[in-house]
């Protein structure tokens, strides 16, 4: 049987997300030397290169350098999938893994489905699988957990929720095809503003599922919290009092802390990833420079931003401008610290603290939490969207249901707006796991490390 | 008495025998076609139409391949309309009234002059096998007849009863013979068999009936023919004529009622499920209470004929009931009816039963088509006898076995909807069935399936000939239009005028297309490209232009269910062997293993079809597969 027909070429962070001294991002299918070839710039190409062989250049990005890497090479049959496959080694970056997977998905890659490598290997007979039998109790084992796919409490009320919202669908394609099938009939056909408020309801409806998702990230990844300012108005003095316990540097000396310092809290049972940052400011010092690389990486991917300031540096604009550049859309909570030793307080301050002495820190911790994650308050009851996977799917019904309503505007008649409706159902089909006859395969091999 | 032997022998000679036996005689084979009455042959029992949604796709389809509904339709319509105009191509449906004395003669007349071809005038009593293979037939006189392969397209004549109020007589249709004896001999081979009901209304006199009182719905003032090889400049061969619309009222509703405890329907005397689509008018008005009229189209039964037919007024009550309730209808006062409506259940064989070849997995050589699969509609039947024909020569000729797929034909999606889901209604096609149903349009269905109606030679050389050549010219056209682009300067003066927005400096014909509310030809005559030899040759060939178009036009959707046929063709390639024992796969659900005995679908498609059949059966079988 031969199940190699044509294929996608998929990529995916091959290493836990993160900030760690390397990522690796995996590049499988038939046009992945074609993709990294159109980035990528070393001293050959890679689609001439050996099997087995590792290149060294830049993943150029408008032209500009991204990072350098390294990129391993395994020609089909010779690699983990049995398809051409490449691995690219780049600094251990969030932004940089992000936006070079983003780069190779511009040029046609797409992105990998939870266990779509082993899969492939699987299918491709890269993995040996004469113990059917094994892989059968595994899939077994998966479905006397759930039926249809509720893997647990959070999943399950999700999976109703969207058969709910697909069913609504199905009611308007039936409207649709209606129309469509029984024209001839005497029968009073919907309207077509009838038809629009049903579309923009159900929307409404999946986009409020979406919004969980920061939530629902929130509660698995925790919340990153970046803790910027001028160096000495005590950013590590906040950090050392949050973790009652001193880690970081604490003196005088602007721009000791050279390196980013991570601490990991728990307030009320979620977590925060604090990070300590070096300050922004350009400076000319190597050590420093790299400090403030990081401490931008870490802004950029914070979801909360502590602005730390004191009478002595007042309001920077300047950090408050990169703040805005680095992470646009972050919230800011602005903190004054040192009140124990300063009468002149600034205005629009939404913290007034002593790390010292602890004036203002139970307020600040409340902060974090309110602002950090979010005003609603979600009970175990409440739907969550948590997973990548079922936002993709969310976001696919979303986009096919927005694109509904602009056919319904345009002059092109019901069977195309049906299409619409049919592919956004699609996508909720494959979040709940009903059509797709591969789900579950992918589901089980994304769970079970399988034939390794 | 000689022994008599053929390599097919078809069984009824309904819409579906007819085409399995020209087909089969056609490729090659010795035919005989068994029926109770030559002249009947062909014969529509119910309303004297062809096509309509969905179901004028099937036409087309039948015709592309080589079938002869379209054909016999093209030369006994008196009036043609296409359906759903005001839409888009996918769903436009040709529909035609027919004059149904001339359809079913027409339809002797292509049989009777078919080579290889016998009828054979008699009633089936029996099938005879061997080992699980089809030897032939035994007819009611006792006399076997033997054959290669046996397609039984026997409609709903197999132990038929047909109910008026609560007199319950045997027979298939009006004045015509049911028969027995061929569930039963199947069943002790193990089919199983179950009971469904179809009506059909009364028939009126015509000089009875004011129709002048009536709303008139003509035909289409430029018919379109069902067939790709009816010349039009000939077409439409006969006088057309016009229905006419009247309807219901709360009266003659209160008159109906008054049967319903006559009713043969709610006293419980018919088993078999009837069609929600087509439901008696006593079922619509039980189940549409709160609507106090239904609409009612008088249809020609003919030029020559003196009856109508009133569509929308199918019905078992008791006939004075029919009568009195008919006289209650605004143009109806005087009307005389020639002949009650009535109820017919008959028997069928879930289709569950036959594979996506219908030849049955049961029995080696014999198949099933038509109303013994469960479907009802004459084009239904007769895109099922096409295929059982062309597979049974294929099987007997030791050729490959012909499928559609989903994503080729609608006659490719009605079989694989009967054999992964059976049906416990009369199946009847509907566009929404389709899931790529803005590919398979009505206006190319020469373009999918000519070459394999050319393939089996049941299409003439220059005729697919002729298509191939088109297709060229569609392709290059569209290639070409890409590129081709207009100025602002030419473009925007046509393009205000046109109620469309101009454009900037440049802009592709292709993508010009696009707007709904500009039309090509158009475009092609701005800056003189009509002047172009190739782009004059496409603007004069009115089909292909029509077909670059539609294929410019609506180029993203095309493109989407493309990709979604394309990401589906493996499942449709992995083969489940018709062997495979089941029961040893141990982890599948109770109920999957269940449906995929039951079903044996050919195909993880097809399997992942079946409802009841998990996910994870489907990775298990997968699994399983692939060890």
């Amino acid at each position: 049987m031969n199940l190699k027909t044509k294929e996608e070429t998929i990529v995916a962070l091959a290493t836990p997300p993160g900030i760690g001294a390397i990522s690796v991002i995996r590049l499988s299918g038939p046009e992945s030397f074609k993709i990294i070839d159109t980035v990528f710039s070393g001293k050959e190409k890679i689609s001439s290169a050996e099997g087995y062989t590792i290149k060294y250049g830049n993943i150029l990005d408008n032209e500009k350098v991204l990072d350098n890497v390294l990129i391993s090479i395994f020609k089909s049959p010779n690699s983990y999938t049995g398809e051409d496959a490449i691995e690219i080694s780049t600094h251990g970056s969030p932004f940089v893994v992000q936006r070079t997977i983003e780069l190779l998905m511009k040029l046609g890659a797409r992105g990998a489905e939870p266990g779509e490598f082993t899969k492939r290997a699987f299918l491709n007979d890269k993995i040996d699988l004469t113990q059917a039998e094994a892989v059968v109790d595994i899939i077994n084992s998966r479905t006397s957990i759930s039926l249809k796919g509720a893997r647990n409490q959070l999943d399950g009320l999700l999976s109703a929720r969207v058969s709910e919202i697909r069913d609504r669908l199905v009611n308007v394609s039936a409207l649709l095809e209606l129309e469509l099938d029984f024209s001839e009939e005497d029968i009073k056909f919907v309207k077509k503003d009838e038809l629009n408020n049903k579309i923009l309801q159900i929307l409404n409806e999946i986009e409020e599922l979406l919004s969980t998702y920061r939530f629902g990230k929130l509660t698995r990844n925790g919340v990153n919290v970046a803790i910027v300012g001028e160096p000495n108005v005590g950013k590590s003095s906040i950090l050392n009092y949050f973790l009652k316990e001193s880690r970081a540097i604490v003196s005088s000396i602007p721009g000791t802390t050279r390196d980013i310092i991570r601490e990991d809290i728990s307030i009320d049972g979620f977590l925060f990833r604090l990070f300590d940052t070096a300050g922004i400011r350009v400076s000319d010092d190597e050590l420093e420079k790299e400090g403030i690389l990081r401490s931008r990486e870490a802004l950029k991917n914070a979801d909360l931003v502590l602005f730390v300031m004191d009478a002595e540096s007042g309001f920077s604009l300047e950090i408050d401008s990169e703040i805005k550049k680095l992470n646009p859309n972050v919230s800011v909570l602005k903190v004054f610290n040192k009140i124990d030793i300063q009468d002149e307080k600034l205005n629009q301050i939404d913290f007034y603290i002593s790390a010292k002495n602890g004036n203002g820190m139970i307020d600040l911790i409340n902060g974090l939490k309110s602002v950090g994650l979010g005003e609603n308050i979600y009970t175990e009851k409440d739907i969550l969207v948590s997973s990548l996977r079922h936002v993709n799917c969310l976001k696919n019904a979303k986009e096919n249901l927005q694109k509904a309503i602009n056919t319904l505007k345009s002059k092109l008649s019901a069977e195309f707006v049906a299409s619409d409706i049919r592919a956004a159902e699609n996508a909720l089909l494959e979040l709940i796991g009903e059509i797709a006859p591969d789900d579950i395969l992918n589901d089980i091999f994304s769970k079970f490390c399988i034939g390794k | 008495m000689d022994k008599k032997t053929f390599d097919v022998i078809v069984i009824g000679g309904g819409h579906a025998g007819i085409e399995a036996a020209s087909a089969a005689a056609r490729m090659g084979c010795s035919v005989a076609l068994m029926t109770m009455d030559r002249n009947a042959l062909g014969r529509m029992s119910c309303n004297p139409a062809i096509g309509g949604t969905a179901k004028g796709h099937l036409v087309r389809e039948i015709d592309a391949l080589g079938g002869i509904m379209g054909q016999i339709a093209d030369r006994t319509g008196i009036q043609f309309r296409m359906l759903n105009k005001s839409k888009g191509p996918a769903v436009w449906s040709p529909r035609c009234q027919s004059d149904r004395s001339l359809y079913s003669k027409e339809a002797v007349k292509i049989i009777a002059s078919t080579e290889n071809l016998s009828i054979l005038e008699a009633s089936v009593s029996n099938i005879l096998f061997e080992n699980s293979t089809v030897l032939g037939i035994k007819t009611a006189s006792n006399e076997d007849i033997f054959s290669k392969a046996v397609i039984l397209s026997s409609g709903t004549f197999m132990n038929a009863i047909m109910h008026t109020g609560l007199s319950a007589t045997s027979g298939g249709r009006f004045g015509e013979r049911s028969s027995t004896g061929i569930t039963e001999s199947l069943e002790k081979l193990g089919f199983i068999s179950a009971r469904l009901k179809t009506g059909t209304p009364p028939r009126l006199q015509k000089s009875s009936i004011d129709l002048d009182l009536l709303e008139e719905q003509p035909g289409d003032k430029d018919p379109q023919p069902f067939s790709h090889f009816t010349d039009v400049s000939k077409f439409p061969s006969l006088p057309q004529v016009s229905c006419h619309i009247t309807s219901t009222d709360s009266e003659v509703h209160k008159i109906l009622e008054k049967g319903f405890e006559l009713s043969p329907m709610f006293t419980g005397l018919i088993k078999g499920a009837g069609p929600r689509y087509c439901p008696s008018i006593e079922d619509k008005i039980v189940r549409f209470s709160d609507r106090d009229k239904h609409q009612l189209f008088i249809e020609p039964e003919g030029l020559e004929s003196t009856e109508v037919y009133v569509n929308g007024f199918s019905t078992s009550l008791p006939a004075e009931i029919q009568l009195e309730a008919l006289k209650k209808i605004k143009g109806l006062e005087e009307v005389k009816m020639v002949r009650a409506g009535y109820a017919v259940e008959y028997d069928f064989f879930p289709p569950h039963q036959v594979d996506s070849t219908l030849e049955t997995k049961l029995v080696k050589g014999l198949y099933f088509a038509g109303q013994v699969n469960g479907t009802s509609g004459y084009e239904e039947a007769a895109a099922q006898g096409l295929i059982a024909g062309i597979n049974a020569a294929l099987k007997i000729q030791n050729r490959p076995e012909f499928v559609l797929r989903r994503s080729d034909a609608y006659i490719g999606v009605l079989i694989d909807d009967l054999v992964t889901k059976s049906t416990d209604e009369p199946y009847r096609m509907f566009t929404s069935r389709a899931e790529h149903r803005l590919l398979l349009r009505q206006d190319n269905a020469d373009r999918r399936l000519m070459k394999l109606g050319r393939k089996f030679g049941l299409v003439d050389k220059s005729f697919a000939d002729e298509t191939a050549n088109r297709e060229i010219k569609i392709k290059s056209g569209i290639d070409l239009l890409k590129k081709l682009k207009l100025h602002a300067r030419e473009a925007n003066e046509f393009l205000q005028s046109a109620g469309s927005s101009t454009i900037e400096s440049t802009e592709t014909i292709a993508n010009l297309c696009r707007r709904p509310e500009l039309k090509l030809a158009d475009l092609l005559r701005l800056n003189g490209y009509d002047k172009d030899e190739f782009l004059s040759s496409l603007l004069n060939d009115e089909k292909a232009l029509k077909q670059v178009e539609i294929d410019l036009k609506y180029e993203g959707y095309l493109k989407r269910q493309q990709e979604m046929i394309e990401k589906l063709e493996r499942y449709e390639d992995t083969i489940i062997p018709l062997t495979l024992n089941y029961s040893n796969l141990k982890a599948l659900s109770a109920e999957g293993r269940e449906k995929l005995e039951r079903f044996k679908p050919r195909s993880i498609a097809q399997a992942s079809r079946i409802s009841g059949v998990t996910p994870s059966d489907i990775s298990i079988l997968l699994v399983y597969l692939k060890s």
